[in-house]
């Protein structure tokens, strides 16, 4: 098990499992970069920068969304992979929502999702493939480990979240952890709004 | 064949997948049903709302009406949320509810632990009722636990209409009164059963605002003004015993934001003539 930081996730509600992994200090972001560029079939991966994911929940919601668009067939993207990482961004541009939330050149912290949609793609399958392939130091997709890559900063702009205190003013017991919350679910109220005209 | 058993309507996508002991009907109301479950974390309580469509209308306006109004309410949670307005979250949507079998719009909220503020101020009036018999005023204690329990909600009113939203449906069982709770214990207290009754205790805790199916953004006093009335109205013939202290809801309004000056001054026109607005000329 400690082999590999591959996690099986069942969210509920939904039918197909969720298999995620998170590495820090990736050396060969452009190689895998470069693999979704030519659509190498093998390379079908929703490669998050992880430095743009607040928390589990957040890159989860993006999941959720990304899912039950592919279950009501109507995905906007080219397929479940990709339409998670254009689920993460609160607006309509697929192409902006790549260069913003997916991976780049530099990305050094990598968030890997990838659905079971067909029955070829076990545990024990994308475990070993992402051995091969990404170079890094797997670490627990947890809040924890995201707190320590995340960039807020950038989070807030891509989210136009920018006026949002980092402390609630108005509250007596307002801590960093409130202000960090609230973030949060505006980040998801923001994913699940998206394309509301 | 007892005709009167009511079947509910079958879920939406994706929640027909969801086994039935993970997702318990709460409350069904003429346009939406309420169901507690969870939502991307089995531990952690949700609220799903689901609008079923109608089949006696015609598909095509049962959609847009479905889809319009589904979005209205998740547009507003998600801007209160972002205003830092006490509000469940919005975590979840689906707006077109297109379910192969048609299904119905969805969204998902945060869960809010707590009592309804009827209940509350219901238990309360219980309480005075048996201390006082009908002879007497309110000892000084209990009235003011109740005043400041009213002042809190005007300044939860108050801070919904500084963020330029309108509630549209204010009553006490749309607001609800959310136990302080301990910072990052949310996991465990799925639950939590009954709290216990009496106590002055049972009132403090964050007044948190409640269905948003017929907000609407607006900043006009008007509209200010008639979400006060609602309220006032509510307050008047659901807690009787608490009516007199309705002036505490209004004078926390007032502190809350800028512009309630001239709201108040608005809701005496509104008093005088009743929620609807002339419509001649």
């Amino acid at each position: 098990m400690s082999s590999s930081p591959l996690e099986t996730i069942h969210l509920p509600h939904l039918p197909l499992a969720v298999h995620a992994a998170l590495y820090t200090d990736v050396h060969n972001a452009p190689y895998l970069r470069q693999q979704l560029l030519s659509a190498n079939a093998d390379f079908e991966y929703a490669f998050v920068d992880a430095s743009m994911i607040l928390s589990r929940a957040h890159a989860l919601s993006a999941v959720f969304r990304a899912v039950n668009d592919y279950l009501n067939e109507r995905l906007k993207s080219r397929n479940i992979h990709s339409e998670i990482v254009f689920s993460l961004s609160p607006t309509n541009n697929i192409a902006d929502s790549f260069r913003k939330f997916g991976i780049s050149d530099t990305t050094t912290s990598l968030l890997v999702v990838k659905v079971s949609v067909t029955p070829d793609i076990t545990y024990e399958s994308v475990a070993a493939h992402l051995a091969q392939n990404v170079q890094g130091s797997p670490l627990a997709f947890d809040d924890e480990s995201l707190s320590g890559i995340s960039n807020i900063a950038k989070i807030k702009k891509a989210y136009k979240l920018g006026s949002l205190p980092s402390t609630p003013s108005g509250q007596a017991n307002g801590t960093q952890d409130d202000g960090k919350r609230r973030l949060e679910v505006s980040v998801q109220g923001a994913i699940a709004l998206r394309g509301a005209a | 064949m007892p005709e009167s058993e009511y079947n509910p309507p079958p879920l939406p996508q994706p929640f027909t997948n969801t086994p039935a002991s993970q997702i318990t009907p709460i409350y069904q109301g003429a346009e939406a049903h309420l169901y507690k479950t969870t939502f991307l974390s089995p531990p952690i309580p949700a609220a799903l709302k689901i609008r079923p469509s109608k089949p006696y209308r015609h598909p095509i306006l049962d959609r847009r009406l479905s889809r319009a109004r589904i979005l209205q309410e998740a547009r507003c949670l998600a801007k209160l949320v972002k205003e830092g307005v006490a509000v469940p979250a919005l975590l979840g949507l689906d707006w077109e509810g297109n379910g192969k079998d048609g299904g119905g719009s969805w969204l998902v909220m945060e869960w809010v632990e707590g009592c309804v503020v009827r209940v509350v101020l219901e238990r309360w009036e219980g309480v005075i009722k048996a201390r006082q018999g009908y002879m007497g005023g309110i000892e000084g204690e209990e009235e003011k636990v109740v005043r400041r329990l009213l002042r809190r909600i005007g300044g939860a009113v108050g801070g919904l209409h500084r963020a330029g939203v309108i509630h549209g449906d204010l009553t006490t069982s749309n607001l609800m009164l959310r136990p302080f709770s301990r910072i990052g214990d949310q996991k465990g207290n799925v639950d939590s059963g009954e709290e216990e009754e009496g106590g002055s205790s049972d009132m403090e805790g964050d007044i948190v605002l409640i269905d948003f199916g017929l907000a609407s953004q607006s900043s006009q006093d008007e509209d200010r003004a008639v979400d006060l009335y609602v309220l006032e109205r509510a307050f008047g013939s659901s807690h009787p015993r608490t009516e007199e202290f309705f002036e505490e809801v209004l004078s926390g309004y007032r502190e809350s934001y800028k512009g309630a000056g001239s709201t108040l001054k608005r809701l005496e026109d509104v008093r005088m003539r009743g929620r609807k607005k002339s419509m001649i000329g």
